[in-house]
């Protein structure tokens, strides 16, 4: 296993990470401001990945699918919002759950029906469609270290919002009750549609940046929706902080992971079984990873707030 | 305290009056088709009443119960593999597995609350559905076919009627037994640790281990029904331990009412003849579209959370009997 | 019947800088209701605290039945007999008011691992939980839901159940506070049918309820005593006059 392998390996775990925490991002903030278990959020990724499949096959223009798909899943999100989910904000989370369950539900077999169930075609565009030398000899697709770029970026911002605008004070003031939210005067109604949207928005940001790598079919936000979970379990609800963290750690493990493990097991078990037994295990250290976490630390490396 | 059963206890009597008769009145023509999806039928209740006595009553919300349908049918499968089809060491592999998994689990989830625990117990299953995924000899995730449990020489569950009846008994059994336990010393507790666990413990009631114990007994009985779900489908696949099929059992309970034990199989009955039925009737209306059933599924459960989560049998809808 | 039921000697409580009780001597005869006044802030709650266990005591002895409790902490004081009600009722929603102290007498009996009787029909937790419920007046509302029952009727539940686990001494934590008339004079009721069969340390502003049931009364200002004994002596004490009214 060489050095070159092992970097593009790290930054492919990078790359990852960072479609994790734009998902979990969004997720954190939903469940810990809004109180809401939103298991439909790896839907709201599908989305944003066939909006730019699609904005992207209409008009021709990697930029117009760039700006469109955040756009268009903070739309959906706004419907989804507006019509379901704020009637469960008071309930309990299994009647959460079991909303979000059938929005999953209705959601991926909508898709299928509007664009069948084969994959979207969706390439990288031609303008980012070429590697760069990010050490003599090792050539790493520009596109992948873009999205870690814009990643990085969008953390940034997310930073900004939350350490400096009034708005961030209150997430950060883990402001999840609502009459405390009410009596300091604010609109508690707006800033709740807001804060999910925005959160659909990160989603969908994400699966339209996801969506060149990928296959863009219905369903692909499911095991999207279970990591980021365990992201933000890791990371503690309702920390943007944690979520980034935790993102880079589950994203290295989960795609750094996969070949290094099935490097070394190859040796041990032969590479036909590495071949299936890699990715099992990847996934078994993520899982064990969130039960250590929770073991010593129960609300979550960074918790801004108790689940 | 009335004579009269409430409307839900009426319906689940008849529904297991119907149980009982309907391998005498079933025709020539698909009788066994009616016979095992009267299994089927009784395969989900006995998973759901499971999950029922730890979510409904024990208030444990959990995200893995699929596991044991998962470890029960590797129980029978694998032994089936290796050549062996004793019913009567396969089953109770499947009980002893699937107290094994909850004894591991438990201790780790039970210490944690909320979302917490259904990541917890969401996280183990997943663990537990990649192994089965990574099996590459036993299938992947494509699965494999598997013989049928023997018990007795000439006592096979490849005969529908004897998985059904033997089904049928099991079902009595754990109906039953889940009765006298939810009303027993043991079941208060667990009401109480779920209506108010601090006040419990400061009565000097240790929770932890009574709550363990529930979660093990519900495994156990889980496993069960994964051991016959194996015979019924004759196939084994990593897909049955999904976290989306412990929604399944969630949806359910939520159908027939969590936290009274009959609903289970109210809930049950409903979804299998939904999933069953549902989509070759809007195959029948548009042709093709038969496969996306979802769709409408999807809606019709966000509606009966929104409007009658005490199941299809509330006669008030919840919202407009005020929330808590 | 005059033997002391608690004896607390030089009981000092310090939160940082601020003294909350002060040495404070208290005898507490079997039986007897001894009422705790004085104005906001005296150090009236706290004390309740260091008795019940969940405070732990800087100086000073506390003795219940003769035997030094001072350091155990709240779950063995409750063992042993003396029992608290707090301000922001705890019971089980979800349970009658008779399954709520049943489930108490349950909680005393040893453990829980019975998997086949039915506890409605079980005597051994059915008939002392009834006649806790007869002795503080809540017989009537054996088969009503915790949740529906008003504010106070869940206050008498509270005691109900503290009582079920064997307390002796009730440690009483403004028991009218946020009561309506009528609820306050069932509460009061409730109280002194217990007196003899408990002892109660009462702490209350309601000062109805307290000339009308204490045997003795001890007034507390800034932690430390400045009056105790009958309720006429009190009544009559110039100190007290002043620190109520000047």
């Amino acid at each position: 296993m060489s050095w070159t392998f092992l970097l593009e390996q790290i930054l492919n775990g990078l790359q990852y990470g960072v479609f994790l925490f734009l998902v979990a991002a969004g997720l954190t903030l939903i469940f810990g401001i809004l109180n809401l278990v939103n298991l439909a959020h790896g839907s709201l990724f599908m989305v944003g990945a066939y909006a730019a499949a699609l904005v992207f096959r209409l008009a021709h223009s990697f930029i117009a699918a760039f700006l469109l798909a955040p756009v268009i899943t903070f739309a959906v999100g706004y419907v989804i919002e507006r019509l379901i989910l704020r009637y469960v904000y008071a309930r309990d989370h299994m009647d959460q759950v079991l909303v979000t369950f059938g929005l999953i539900l209705f959601l991926n077999r909508l898709t299928v029906i509007l664009f069948g169930s084969a994959s979207q075609p969706f390439d990288i565009p031609d303008s980012l469609a070429f590697t760069v030398d990010i050490l003599p000899n090792t050539p790493y697709p520009v596109f992948r270290l873009v999205i870690i770029g814009v990643g990085l970026i969008v953390a940034l911002g997310l930073y900004v919002i939350i350490a400096r605008t009034h708005m961030g004070a209150l997430i950060r003031a883990g402001a999840s009750n609502r009459i405390m939210l009410s009596s300091l005067g604010v609109n508690v109604r707006w800033l709740y549609t807001w804060v999910f949207c925005s959160g659909a928005a990160l989603a969908g940001f994400a699966g339209m940046m996801a969506g060149p790598l990928v296959s863009v079919e219905p369903g692909m936000g499911d095991e999207m929706l279970i990591l980021a979970f365990v992201v933000i379990v890791i990371g503690g609800i309702g920390s943007i902080r944690g979520a980034l963290v935790a993102s880079v750690a589950v994203g290295l493990i989960q795609i750094a992971g996969r070949t290094t493990f099935k490097v070394v097991l190859a040796d041990i078990i032969g590479s036909t079984a590495a071949q299936s037994a890699a990715p099992a295990l990847a996934s078994m250290s993520i899982y064990l990873g969130m039960v250590a976490v929770l073991f010593t630390r129960p609300q979550g490396l960074f918790a801004a707030r108790k689940g | 305290m009335t004579l009269l059963p409430s409307p839900r206890a009426a319906i689940a009597l008849a529904l297991l009056l119907a149980l009982a008769l309907l391998p005498f009145v079933v025709p020539e023509q698909g009788g066994v088709f009616l016979v095992n999806f009267g299994t089927r039928v009784m395969v989900f209740a006995i998973a759901a009443i499971s999950l029922d006595l730890i979510l409904g009553y024990g208030g444990m919300v959990s995200f893995g119960h699929a596991a044991y349908i998962g470890i029960g049918g590797y129980a029978v499968a694998i032994l089936s593999f290796y050549g062996n089809d004793n019913g009567w060491l396969q089953f109770a592999l499947a009980i002893l597995g699937s107290g094994l998994l909850a004894l591991l689990i438990g201790p780790i989830a039970l210490r944690t609350t909320g979302v917490y625990f259904i990541m917890i117990t969401l996280g183990m299953t997943q663990m537990l559905y990649y192994i089965g995924i990574s099996l590459g000899q036993f299938g992947g995730d494509d699965g494999f076919r598997t013989r049928r449990s023997l018990f007795a020489p000439g006592v096979t569950l490849a005969d529908p009627l004897t998985l059904y009846y033997l089904s049928f008994a099991v079902l009595m059994l754990v109906m039953i037994g889940m009765h006298r336990i939810v009303n027993s010393r043991f079941g208060t507790v667990l009401r109480a640790a779920k209506s108010n666990e601090r006040r419990a413990q400061s009565l000097g009631v240790a929770t932890f281990p009574y709550k363990l114990a529930g979660f093990g007994l519900a495994g156990m009985v889980c496993g069960v029904a994964g051991a016959l779900n194996v015979n019924l489908k004759g196939f084994m696949t990593p897909d049955y331990m999904h976290w989306i099929r412990s929604g399944d059992l969630m949806v359910m309970l939520l159908m027939g009412g969590q936290g009274t034990l009959v609903g289970a199989l109210i809930g049950a009955a409903v979804f299998q003849v939904i999933e069953t039925f549902l989509p070759d009737t809007i195959e029948a209306l548009l042709p093709g579209q038969g496969q996306n059933w979802e769709v409408l599924f999807g809606p019709l459960l966000i509606l009966l959370v929104l409007f009658f989560k005490g199941g299809l049998i509330s006669p008030i809808p919840r919202r407009w009997r005020g929330g808590r | 019947m005059s033997e002391l039921a608690l004896k607390i000697e030089g009981l000092t409580k310090r939160f940082g800088g601020l003294v909350a009780t002060d040495k404070i001597a208290l005898a507490v005869v079997q039986g007897e209701v001894h009422a705790v006044i004085g104005p906001n802030g005296a150090g009236k709650t706290t004390l309740i605290g260091q008795l019940s266990g969940e405070l732990r005591s800087d100086a000073g002895r506390i003795l219940f039945e003769g035997r030094d409790v001072t350091r155990l902490g709240a779950a063995q004081r409750a063992s042993r007999g003396i029992g608290r009600s707090y301000q922001i009722t705890s019971v089980f929603l979800d349970f009658t008011t008779l399954e709520n102290v049943a489930f108490a007498v349950q909680a005393r009996s040893g453990h829980s691992f019975h998997f086949w009787r039915d506890v409605r029909g079980d005597q051994e937790l059915t008939w002392p939980a009834l006649a806790i419920l007869q002795a503080i007046g809540l017989g009537g509302r054996a088969g009503v839901r915790a949740a529906d029952l008003s504010h106070g009727e869940r206050r008498q539940l509270e005691i109900g159940m503290t009582l079920a686990m064997g307390a002796r001494l009730l440690l009483l934590d403004e028991p009218l506070a946020g009561m309506g008339a009528d609820e306050s004079v069932r509460m009061i009721e409730t109280i002194r049918g217990l007196k003899g069969k408990q002892t109660i340390v009462l702490v209350e502003h309601d000062m109805n309820a307290v000339f009308s049931l204490a045997d003795r009364i001890t007034v507390l200002v800034y932690g430390r005593i400045i009056a105790s004994g009958v309720p006429d002596a009190i009544r009559a004490n110039p100190e007290v006059q002043n620190a109520y009214f000047g």
